[in-house]
């Protein structure tokens, strides 16, 4: 009556090693490690075998197609310079926005950049956003080579797999693997910071003891141990602990081969528990063996837990960074709870004790045989259910006033005036700012966004006597900008002088964005979408007043130029007009439907978002490109020119650049030194030493999306002069709400994880 | 008519209490259309929500006025529609209210309404229709006795998304059976109702996954349909499993299991399927789990039984899955001692749900041990788990019963478990309890168990022998149950293996020989064959055959006759011939058909025909009894 369970299914593929030449596998112990030499013949032959097994068993087990790509396809070389299509990048852009303003930024300026600029940093991405312990910094196919440039001794298997390299259709399936294993750890943990918290990758060739052997990139683990006794057991540690702010997070092990015995724990250990154990024996370790499917929770002896495993099988180890507990899996199946309670900081861990033990270690290279994402999404509904019904304001009103009240500061704070009174009156709320004073920051800010410098520096002097004199270092920031916007032929000041206003980069369609933090600019679109919508259409007809703001206005153009692009020429001139506000008779028609197409390029990149640029400039430079070539067709004749092209602007320019230069060792003889105006000032400086600005390395300070920065600090300085907060508290309390999350992830409070700010911004 | 005719009766008990909603029922009748409608309104705002002011509209007679109102044609739209919710609205109440509302013939009234042009009024008769259809005191062929309706229904479900919800949820109360399923089947349900699995309104949504799951439910010509429907370029299993994500509703994961469930059982989809194994198995083990509704883990621990019953393969994967075996012990521990003592309303509902609790765990044990050893193994190793299963035997509730003595049943094919657990714990005392004046279907269970305790290696063979079973057995053979008749005979013939001289006898004189005839010309062919396997059983050692031979000879030999002259089929005539090589094994009894030329004929003109079969039994070697345990 004794059937045979289910799990003893056996593979045939892997059994020989173990079973039927036995040999070999001796030859795996510490020994060979110090006499290479004489082992040689063996180890090929192992190598062989190994790689053999290897194609094998990743074809038919983890992939449905094969990962390997044929022979001789991509020679070693050309990949390093190659165009290749760039998944980290586009896959980073999201990751990175939620880094904060700088890494926004930083991402932003390889969107601009083309040419030599591009082929560097396709090899630089990934290594940045790569593992520090996972080898060199480069391109993900070199780690594939020698192994880890700073283990100690390189271990004969490693040398093993290098060895193995010269088929070069084995490197570009890893480099494959390391981009499938970024893209899937990102998808899975996205709220995980990995220059804090890397993520485990592979398995550590320092934190191991001597009998375990590691080869395949650090992810097959085998013994090489004599496996007499409980004592030659032997273990080895990821190279990162669990992030708790993974929220879930869940590795599989396959068992290859479960060699003579069988007895492999998998598992989880604190840092510095013993090596020489299996995982679960001591206290912070914690392991499912394999064979008699008992868990062992820091104790030498083992509870009835589930089904036993062996060659074949894939067990998996899911942790729950939120309430602290573990459960594993077989061949996809949830097993139940084995552990609670758990300690942070953990590191996946596995052991084995006895020869011809071999597991092969996933934690994202490929799919998961068990479906973890659907067991996260039921977390994250759990987490959501709790925020949304987490109880607020005793008081009845009270809650929805502070609320209102949050809203209407941040309409006043950024200039929208309409809205602000619009909403202020709705909701019986009052302005605290004089309703002058918010239209006269908002005609400076628009100045600013627009790179017209020179005016929104005069501007600023009329209104507000005496704030710049006090703030020398903003207005040398102001100054600094006036000159980029000089070269960029945009600035008041060398417009007058003749130039054309180059393609492009005199209008700034986005409304005033104050703040670096791109997280912020859905709330942003989405506060005012609504309204813009209706009032655009009125502002069109009516001839728009002229204190509406910016967004209303690029509303209103966004519309037209994704409905009615081929037929409103009628329209355009009226619509850039509007866009342009007053004053703007410099530019012409042509240059008016050139700024058509930039709007209608940005945004149709990005539609999941109410904003254009942001999204426009995070997407691949080719696409970019493409818009580039788009742009060139429609304005025929016209090229990006230094200060516009006109001499005389130029000459303007040089002059004022000297005054810069003099107005800067006059700040520096004042207020002492100053490292970040010396940067600002040199950086802008750089910009003429290029014949093609645009596309030089520090090309990014003319994007206009720089412009922001400079007018949020000028917005606030107005504001403090006020005595009105430099931030609106909506900003503040998102702001809060991030640290708040990063801080949770720090104090290992997994719910973090599924509780981004972002979330709740559409 | 009815309540029209009670009305006056009731009224002078309750007419202190109907004072104020008299008021109501007259304004019914006023002249002024207007004021009708006006009194219909506020008659509507009266009975929201309040049952008594229900009960007193229709012991006043409000429900056949509202009637009439509704299905006249001078009325106004308007005052129909109000008309409608207000019934809608009484229909609410309790299960009387309902009562009384069909004794008025509401449902041909409110069918008739949907004929209307209007939408608004469709929904509100819809609405009402949806809640008579949903008591469980209505019948539901009320839907089909005029072949229009579905029709018309299937037509309407395109107005809006309030018709679609009704219509689905009257159709998934009402499809009762193969032939419910067959009607709505051919008035085009799949293709009607597929496409609402993705409208925006969740209760569509849900309606219609209702729908699917009683339409598919033991249904193979629905369920290979539903396989292969696309809807948004999407097969219709993928939105289930789609439905089963863990962040859905509950509600919606575990009907879309129970959809997945039934098109797996009706062989629409694999066993082996991964939306099975990796999807749905694992969804309904979920369901079982504490953090889940009572209800929730009923149904969820009775679709889990359904889904595994025939297939081993799912058995295993379920043993082990989230530790299922011990999260079923649970099942047992309701009313808890924490909720009798803190809250008595947790109490009221845990006592409601105990003994549901138990007959879906016994019955999903049921399932987890039909065919592997070690689970089994595991089942009886959880906690007290024999006790529990003894004590569902003397239950009061029908249910729990049948699903305990399911549950022994399934476990008793172990002989590891025949020969300790079930020793130990002497389960023969209470099945014995349970075969007397149990219903047939507790009986069919019971009965196919005593077969397997029955076996000679079963220790419990002794006592229940000596507990009067052959009296009981040889009483089932007389049942008017096929089923019945074959169990009693399977079991007889199992006690008689290898049994002693008087155990036969006993058999033989309880037995008689006039319904051993009976039974060897029954219409089930399973019944001649253990009948034939109890007169080998009966005729073998050399004492007990001539002993047998010596007084029921005659009998056995015409019925051996019997059967040879039959137009029977191979193995029937084997088994035959085996009884005869039987009698030639004995001493005395071997000169009967040395003696009766008709047999030798017989047996020359079998061994001519197929010699392998025939040859034994002149020989006279005594074959191997037979003694099969019970397969089902």
């Amino acid at each position: 009556m004794l059937e045979r369970p289910m799990w003893q299914r056996t593979e045939g593929h892997f059994r020989p090693i173990a079973s039927k030449e036995p040999r070999p596998l001796d030859q795996w112990s510490p020994e060979t490690e110090s006499s290479p030499p004489e082992t040689t013949t063996q180890s090929s032959w192992f190598l062989k075998k190994e790689a053999a097994n290897r194609d094998l068993y990743w074809c038919r087990s983890w992939s449905p197609s094969s990962p390997w790509a044929p022979p001789g396809r991509l020679a070693p070389g050309t990949r390093f310079g190659s165009r290749e299509p760039e998944p980290p990048l586009s896959s980073l852009g999201p990751a990175d926005r939620t880094l904060g303003g700088p890494n926004g930024a930083r991402l932003l300026s390889p969107g601009r950049e083309a040419g030599p600029g591009r082929a560097g940093r396709g090899g630089g991405l990934p290594a940045e956003a790569g593992t520090p312990a996972s080898g060199p910094p480069g391109p993900p196919g070199l780690a594939a080579g020698p192994g880890p440039a700073g283990g100690g001794p390189v271990p004969a298997v490693a040398a093993g797999s290098s060895a193995a390299a010269p088929f070069p259709h084995g490197d570009s399936a890893l480099n494959e693997q390391e981009k499938e294993l970024q893209r899937r750890l990102k998808r899975l943990y996205p709220a995980v910071d990995e220059q804090e918290t890397p993520l485990p990758r592979s398995w550590s060739p320092k934190d191991k003891f001597s009998y375990i052997g590691l080869s395949q990139n650090n992810l097959r683990v085998h013994y090489k141990g004599h496996g007499k006794t409980p004592k030659d057991a032997a273990s080895v540690r990821a190279t990162h602990p669990i992030p708790a702010a993974c929220g879930i997070y869940y590795f599989e092990v396959k068992i290859v081969s479960k060699g003579r015995d069988g007895y492999m724990g998998i598992g989880l250990s604190a840092q510095g528990v013993n090596m020489n154990r299996l995982p679960g024996w001591d206290k912070h370790s914690y392991g499912y063996h394999g064979d008699d499917g008992h868990s062992f929770c820091s104790s030498g002896t083992g509870q009835p837990y589930g089904p036993t495993f062996t060659t074949g099988d894939v067990i998996g180890c899911c942790v729950n960074l939120i309430n602290n507990t573990c459960f594993y899996t077989k061949n996809g199946h949830s097993l139940g709870i084995a552990f609670t309670d758990l300690p942070p900081n953990l590191y996946p861990t596995v052991g084995l004790q006895t020869p011809g033990e071999v597991v092969d270690a996933n934690f994202g290279q490929h799919p998961f045989v068990f479906d973890i994402e659907d067991y996260m999404r039921e977390w994250r509904t759990k987490i959501q259910a709790q925020i949304d019904r987490f109880p607020v304001g005793d008081r009845e009103g009270e809650w929805q006033t502070m609320i209102q009240k949050m809203v209407s500061s941040y309409l006043v704070h950024h200039g929208y005036c309409a809205t602000a009174e619009a909403f202020a009156r709705s909701t019986d709320q009052t302005v605290l700012e004089e309703l002058a004073s918010i239209k006269n920051r908002q005609r400076i800010q628009k100045l600013v966004l627009a790179g017209r410098m020179g005016e929104a520096i005069e501007t600023t002097q009329q209104l507000y006597p005496s704030l710049l004199e006090r703030n020398p270092n903003l207005l040398f920031t102001l100054k600094v900008r006036q000159f980029i916007e000089m070269v960029n032929g945009t600035d008041s000041e060398v417009r007058c002088l003749g130039g054309r206003s180059p393609k492009s980069q005199d209008s700034y369609p986005v409304s005033p964005r104050p703040f670096s933090s791109p997280s912020m600019s859905p709330s942003h679109g989405m506060s005012v979408h609504s309204l813009a919508s209706g009032k655009g259409n009125a502002a069109h007809f009516s001839g728009f007043e002229s204190c509406s703001n910016g967004v209303i206005s690029n509303k209103a153009h966004q519309s037209y130029c994704h409905s009615k692009h081929q037929s409103s020429s009628l329209n355009v001139p009226e619509l850039n007009s509007i866009n342009m506000s007053r004053s703007q008779q410099v530019n012409n028609f042509t240059s008016n439907d050139v700024d058509m197409e930039t709007d209608h390029y940005s945004n149709g990149v990005g539609e999941t978002s109410s904003n254009g640029f942001l999204n426009g400039s995070s997407k691949h430079d080719h696409e970019m490109e493409d818009c580039d070539t788009e742009m060139e067709v429609d304005s025929s004749q016209l090229r990006r020119q230094l200060c516009g092209g006109s001499q005389a602007a130029i000459e303007r320019m040089i002059h004022f650049g000297r005054e810069l230069q003099a107005m800067s060792e006059q700040l520096r003889r004042e207020c002492g030194k100053n490292t970040a105006n010396k940067k600002m000032l040199k950086d802008a400086f750089s910009l003429l030493a290029y014949s093609d600005p645009w596309n030089s390395p520090v090309g990014n300070q003319l994007d206009p999306i720089q412009r922001e920065p400079v007018c949020s600090a000028l917005n606030s300085a107005i504001l403090e002069t006020h005595n009105l907060p430099k931030q609106p508290p909506l900003a503040l309390a998102m702001g809060q709400a991030t640290q708040c999350l990063g801080l949770m992830a720090r104090s290992g409070i997994g719910s973090c994880a599924f509780a981004t700010v972002e979330d709740y911004l559409h | 008519m009815a309540c029209l005719l009670e009305t006056p009766i009731r009224m002078s008990v309750l007419s202190e209490v109907t004072a104020s909603s008299r008021h109501y029922v007259d304004r019914l009748f006023d002249p002024d259309p207007q004021k009708v409608l006006q009194g219909v309104i506020d008659m509507k705002n009266a009975v929201i929500g309040n049952n008594k002011q229900k009960a007193n509209l229709i012991v006043l007679g409000a429900v056949p006025r509202l009637l009439y109102l509704l299905q006249q044609e001078t009325s106004s739209t308007e005052l129909k529609t109000e008309c409608a919710v207000v019934l809608g609205s009484l229909a609410m109440g309790t299960e009387n209210n309902v009562k009384s509302l069909l004794d008025c013939h509401i449902i041909p009234a409110l069918l008739q309404g949907l004929l209307s042009p209007d939408l608004k009024f469709i929904e509100a008769c819809l609405r009402c229709l949806r809640t008579i259809f949903t008591s469980p005191v209505t019948p539901e062929e009320l839907l089909y006795t005029d072949a229009t309706v579905i029709p018309h229904l299937m037509a309407l479900l395109s107005r809006s998304r309030y018709t679609q919800e009704y219509i689905c949820q009257i159709f998934s109360h009402c499809c009762k059976g193969p032939d419910h399923q067959t009607i709505l089947f051919n008035h085009g349900a799949v293709q009607n109702i597929a496409h609402l699995l993705t409208s925006v309104s969740y209760k569509v949504r849900m309606q219609a996954l209702k729908c699917f799951s009683v339409l598919a439910f033991e249904n193979p010509q629905v369920s290979m349909t539903l396989v292969n429907v696309l809807v948004d370029g999407e097969l219709l299993p993928q939105i289930f499993v789609k439905m089963l994500q863990r962040d859905k509703p509950i509600e919606m994961q575990l009907t879309s299991a129970k959809c997945l469930t039934y098109m797996c059982r009706a062989g629409a989809i694999r066993t082996d399927d991964n939306c099975i194994v990796l999807k749905t198995l694992p969804c309904l083990v979920r369901m079982c789990s504490k953090e889940r509704l009572l209800e929730e883990r009923v149904e969820g621990a009775e679709t889990l039984a359904y889904l595994i019953e025939p297939d081993v393969e799912l058995q295993r994967i379920a043993s082990i899955t989230d530790h299922l075996i011990a999260m079923l012990a649970d099942y047992f521990k309701y009313p808890s001692s924490v909720s009798a003592i803190t809250d008595i309303k947790r109490l009221d509902h845990d006592l409601k749900h105990a003994h549901e609790l138990r007959q879906a765990a016994f019955k999903l044990y049921a399932s987890l041990g039909a065919n592997d050893e070690d689970i089994r193994k595991k089942i009886i190793e959880t906690e007290n788990m024999m006790d529990r299963i003894v004590t569902g035997l003397s239950e009061s509730s029908v249910k729990v019963r049948l699903a305990a003595v399911r549950c022994l049943h399934s476990l008793s094919r172990s002989v590891q478990q025949l020969r300790t657990s079930f020793q130990d714990h002497a389960v023969w005392k209470p099945l014995m309890k349970v075969l007397q004046n149990a219903p047939d279907e507790i009986l069919v269970v019971a009965s196919s168990m005593l077969c397997n305790l029955l076996l000679e290696f079963s220790p419990s063979k002794e006592p229940i022998l000596e507990s009067g079973a052959v009296e009981l057995l040889c009483g089932l053979t007389q049942s008017e149950n096929p089923a019945l008749r074959v169990n009693g005979i399977w079991a007889l013939m199992n006690m008689a293996f290898q049994a002693e001289q008087k155990i036969k006898a006993d058999i033989l004189r309880s037995l008689s020989t006039e319904q051993l005839f009976r039974l060897l010309s029954d219409s089930d062919l399973n019944v001649l064959m253990k009948t034939l396997g109890l007169l080998r059983n009966l005729l073998s050692t050399r004492p007990h055959i001539d002993k047998i031979m010596s007084t029921h000879g005659k009998q056995i030999m015409q019925a051996v006759t019997l059967i040879l002259e039959g137009e029977h089929n191979i193995e029937v005539k084997e088994q035959t011939l085996c009884i005869l090589a039987n009698i030639a094994d004995g001493t005395t009894a071997k000169e009967l058909i040395m003696t009766n030329d008709d047999i030798l004929q017989k047996i020359k003109y079998y061994m001519g025909k197929d010699g392998t079969a025939a040859v034994p039994g002149v020989t006279g070697t005594p074959w191997a009894p037979a003694s099969i345990p019970h397969p089902c």
